[in-house]
């Protein structure tokens, strides 16, 4: 069973459409802690402010996903699903992400060298420096494009799993063993989106 | 690098994509589930959908065509017309929308765009705009409602300032003066739009070459570019256009 956790940030039609589309037969729209920790595999979606959020504390979910993932159930984070890994953000400050990845979320610079840089950064934009052992973006080339609309967005780390450039390079992929989340809209990016999702639905537990 | 979009727009009316041919005689064109993956496969980066049925029996079947259109469509997908109020968005959303395009209806009453967004996301609601200037300085162009038809004393640069204030997430620019004359978009008009705001604009009207995209793009600022007439019947397939706005030294999304 795949466990697409809904926090009440925006809409799941699509991301839920598209695992069905790629074959998951048990796909359950939850928010109950009970059900993340029986899935074999969790999806966190989520466009909109890092503050709604605070709802997976206030529903306990938080506790859940850590230990689910814990106990190695692949998880996938998208956007704000992504940010919420890192330790927080700069929209919210009082609202705790994760912390399963280190640094904050910051907002895309007013300029950048020199030249004004407009915000969101919404529309198709290339993955560079995709890792190779990656298992997520197994079979994503660099220079591959993808769907993105954000305004905040994750530092590059030693996680990164393929990094955008955009006012400077930020994390458009993080993975860690089987934690990993995507700041793009797999679900929206056509072909490579499609197949990062397939690369997701065929990981086995560890 | 950050490409320049170009969006497929497909009106429909009662179910069916309609094209009119000198705004009065209209066509039908075709299934739009089938037209939209056509796009979509042919290398459009966005697809969208605009309703013009004015009847209120024809929103069931809007829905019902969003639902089959929005099915197996995995590029970003817009559904504008008629869309009123924060209900009529939810159930646009929920039949697979990822973003309603909203016009009269933020004109009359304002505070419908924050409530979209505070639900759904700002990068959720686009707000149309209908402009027309004439000769005039693009920074004087009105605002025009009900499908062009009535004026609002509103300047255009003024209402995008607003609506991006009210938490818009992108600005749909139409110019009526530039609309079905396939003579190219109005770059002095987006840019002007483009300056003033921080959001995406798409440009929108007048789309007869991929010489006009490019101008578009690198003149008028636009980020993203929507057509419907450019992309006549059977003409699904955007690569063709798309490499030569990038051979006009623009950044797309190619191959795709």
């Amino acid at each position: 069973m795949i466990a697409v956790i809904d926090y009440k940030a925006g809409n799941l039609t699509s991301v839920v459409k598209a695992l069905k589309f790629l074959g998951a037969q048990d796909v359950v729209v939850t928010q109950s802690p009970a059900d993340v920790l029986r899935a074999d595999k969790i999806v966190l979606p989520g466009v909109g402010h890092f503050q709604a959020t605070q709802l997976l504390e206030d529903l306990k979910l938080t506790a859940a996903v850590r230990e689910a993932v814990a106990e190695g159930t692949p998880f996938l984070g998208i956007c704000v699903g992504l940010q919420w890994l890192y330790e927080g953000s700069t929209e919210s400050p009082e609202t705790r992400g994760l912390g399963h990845f280190a640094g904050m979320c910051e907002r895309f610079p007013l300029t950048f060298e020199g030249n004004e840089l407009k915000s969101p950064h919404v529309g198709w934009n290339s993955l560079e420096n995709v890792r190779a052992d990656s298992r997520l973006l197994r079979g994503v080339n660099a220079g591959e494009f993808v769907y993105f609309t954000h305004s905040w967005r994750a530092p590059i780390s030693e996680d990164t799993a393929a990094a955008t450039m955009y006012g400077g390079a930020f994390t458009a992929a993080v993975e860690r063993g089987n934690v990993m989340g995507v700041q793009f809209h797999p679900e929206k990016s056509a072909e490579t989106g499609m197949k990062v999702l397939k690369n997701f639905l065929e990981l086995a537990g560890c | 690098m950050l490409t320049k979009r170009i969006i497929a727009c497909l009106d429909v009316r009662g179910g069916r994509v309609v094209k009119g041919v000198q705004f009065v005689d209209i066509i039908d064109a075709g299934d739009p589930a089938e037209l939209a993956h056509r796009h979509a496969r042919g290398g459009a980066d966005e697809i969208v959908l605009l309703d013009i049925t004015a009847t209120h029996e024809g929103r069931g079947t809007l829905l019902e065509t969003v639902k089959r259109t929005a099915s197996q469509l995995f590029v970003p997908f817009t559904v504008g017309g008629g869309i009123r109020s924060a209900e009529n968005a939810a159930a646009v959303f929920d039949a697979g929308a990822d973003k309603v395009s909203i016009n009269s209806s933020a004109i009359a009453r304002p505070e419908l765009i924050g409530e979209i967004g505070s639900s759904f996301g700002a990068q959720a609601v686009i707000v149309a705009i209908d402009a027309r200037r004439g000769n005039a300085d693009p920074h004087t162009a009105e605002v025009y409602v009900s499908g062009g038809r009535k004026p609002t004393g509103r300047r255009v640069v003024e209402w995008a300032r607003e609506a991006e204030d009210r938490g818009a997430g992108e600005i749909l620019l139409t110019s009526m003066d530039a609309d079905g004359m396939r003579n190219g978009f109005d770059c002095e008009l987006t840019r002007a739009v483009s300056e003033a705001v921080q959001i995406p604009v798409i440009a929108s009207g007048g789309a007869g070459s991929a010489a006009h995209f490019a101008d578009v793009f690198k003149a008028g600022k636009a980020d993203a570019a929507l057509a419907a007439s450019i992309f006549h019947f059977g003409v699904t397939d955007s690569r063709a256009l798309k490499a030569e706005v990038a051979a006009a030294g623009v950044a797309m999304r190619l191959p795709c």
